[in-house]
């Protein structure tokens, strides 16, 4: 499973020009309002008409070279737009029923409406549904028409907090439930870090760059790095619980991180996000310091940051680490490429 | 009591609105959903040509249709040309004048109600696989109920009060193309008030009773099962 496309497209002063090539997995559709997300996506669905081509695991959905340009109704893209789009003259049943009778799916019916709880809300209106609500029957209608690709328009924009975490869990679990390419459309950093595997930046039409989260996190040349939430993704492993501290031991490498009990068994797997802001950085190890973290590192790479202020990469134990230094401390400290440091860790969650 | 004349009158007008809304129906919803999605040079101007018979005279409208369906009028000669007889004086010629007098009454409604309904949900239904026609029949022509029951009242009750148009291009030949609005007439005219009354309440109670009953039920049109 995967998508590759090329597409240009003008529309009035705005003129799109992006070239994609992922493989199945969440890849965030990332950068500001008005960089041509949505229209990204529009094109993909086939519901404006761009030059270029599109295929989809193989299968060709447009292909200027050859005149083909398949309608949206005969691609197998699944499109969950910001605004969830239900049909207000049919209720949530009629919605699913209106994607499984022509995917001709209707036996995953139940299963769908299982997955995303849906069997109190099966004959409500769906002016009468709240946001969340709304969100979940669009996610579970775009999935009954067996999609190749999932194309996910801001699904959480328009929800508050506690509404985001009632449908996050459902959209964690896609990539299983569906091994095909899931395009995200977020301008949310959280919501990358939580979903997505791969990371697709763009800016004024154009595709920045496009990789695997963890690299593309790191790049001190792309705005990533330079976010006020710029962040870094740990892979750890839980190596014991001291329930009596209130502490659980991580270990990344041969470097061993403290973090608040986790309710994860020993040996599972999983990420710790850093925060640039979080991270100190001196030429000494610390005598008498409350932080719990202090782990050797490499400076790899400097770049300007802020007036007066640096980014600083460092690599612990092979992983990429962020950190913010004043350009006077830089100069004090004398960093550059290669030195090493101890880098003082003051905020880890688990991502 | 009505007479039996007034009886044949009152039907032959209730057969030529709906006959007329029948048409317009079938002709004035692919003329909207065409005014409100094609990008074309000149819209406008069809636009205003669908309206001009909310403005005309009926008797302007009338006339002209007289010239254009006579014997002597293109599509009248066109007609003998093919072998049967010109429009005017007949009941087809009637319905023809209703459809272009009460175009607008179903024509703008509809236009108003796919304007309502956007693009948002037809593309919606095209990412869940279904085609145009599909997309017309079970998203847009229910999310326009509404419009199509406001049309369809309007164009039958504006066909009921139809005075102008008939008098010009049908003339009064009762059981052909005498209607109610005519008859009224022609008893006011010979003086006939208690016929007059009894013809004109019958027909403010029909249109009262059509649009009584219409805005009740469009009040109440909830979900459609698919």
């Amino acid at each position: 499973m995967s998508l590759n496309a090329a597409f240009r497209y003008r529309q009035g002063q705005f003129t799109l020009d992006a070239a994609l090539d992922l493989p199945a997995g969440v890849t965030a559709l990332f950068g500001p309002s008005g960089c041509g997300k949505s229209t990204l996506l529009r094109c993909l669905a086939g519901l404006v008409r761009p030059r270029g081509h599109c295929r989809v695991n193989g299968e060709t959905w447009q292909d200027d070279d050859r005149r083909l340009f398949l309608p949206t109704h005969r691609r197998a893209v699944g499109l969950v737009f910001q605004d969830a789009r239900l049909f207000d003259h049919l209720d949530v049943f009629g919605n699913l029923r209106f994607a499984a009778r022509r995917a001709k799916t209707l036996d995953r019916l139940d299963e769908l409406i299982r997955l995303f709880d849906l069997a109190p809300l099966l004959h409500r209106r769906s002016a009468t549904l709240s946001g969340g609500e709304r969100q979940r029957v669009a996610l579970a209608r775009a999935l009954l028409t067996r999609p190749k690709l999932l194309l996910l328009d801001e699904p959480l924009a328009a929800l508050d907090a506690r509404r985001k975490a009632e449908i996050l869990p459902y959209l964690a679990r896609l990539p299983e439930q569906q091994p095909i390419p899931i395009l995200y459309v977020t301008h949310n950093l959280d919501e990358v870090l939580h979903l997505a595997q791969r990371i697709a930046l763009m800016e004024g039409g154009q595709i920045l760059a496009a990789g695997p989260l963890d690299a593309l996190l790191t790049r001190l040349d792309l705005p990533l790095a330079l976010r006020p939430d710029a962040s870094v993704l740990l892979p750890v492993e839980v190596e014991n619980h001291q329930p009596e501290h209130h502490l659980s031991a991580l270990r990344l490498g041969r470097q061993r991180l403290w973090t608040t009990l986790l309710a994860l068994p020993v040996g599972a797997r999983t990420q710790l996000r850093v925060q640039a802001r979080d991270v100190e950085l001196s030429l000494d190890p610390p005598s008498r310091s409350a932080v719990l973290n202090v782990l050797p590192a490499t400076v790899m790479a400097i770049a300007p940051h802020r007036p007066g202020q640096c980014i600083v990469r460092l690599a612990i134990e092979q992983q990429p680490l962020l950190a913010w230094v004043s350009e006077r401390s830089r100069q004090a400290l004398e960093l550059e490429p290669g030195k090493q440091v101890y880098a003082q860790i003051r905020g880890l969650e688990v991502a | 009591m009505l007479s039996d004349a007034d009886l044949t009158a009152l039907l032959l007008t209730l057969r030529l609105a709906a006959v007329t809304t029948l048409i317009l129906l079938v002709l004035g919803t692919p003329l909207a959903w065409w005014l409100v999605h094609a990008r074309f040079r000149g819209k406008a101007v069809l636009e205003a040509i669908v309206a001009l018979p909310l403005v005309l005279p009926p008797t302007v409208l009338g006339f002209y249709l007289l010239l254009a369906l006579g014997p002597d009028g293109p599509i009248g000669r066109l007609m003998l040309a093919l072998g049967s007889q010109p429009l005017v004086f007949t009941f087809s010629g009637l319905v023809v004048g209703s459809v272009i007098y009460s175009l607008p009454f179903v024509v703008q409604p509809l236009q108003n109600a796919f304007n309502l309904i956007g693009k948002a949900p037809l593309e919606a239904a095209a990412t869940l696989r279904a085609g145009p026609w599909d997309r017309f029949f079970t998203v847009a022509v229910p999310l326009a109920r509404r419009g199509f029951v406001t049309a369809a009242t309007l164009g039958f009750a504006h066909t009921l009060g139809e005075f102008g148009v008939v008098l010009m291009l049908g003339g009064n030949i009762p059981g052909r193309t005498q209607v109610v609005s005519i008859a009224i007439y022609d008893h006011v005219e010979a003086l006939n008030y208690d016929s007059a009354h009894m013809l004109a309440g019958t027909l403010l109670l029909l249109s009262f009773l059509l649009l009584f009953v219409v805005y009740a039920a469009n009040r109440r049109i909830g979900v459609v099962k698919p």
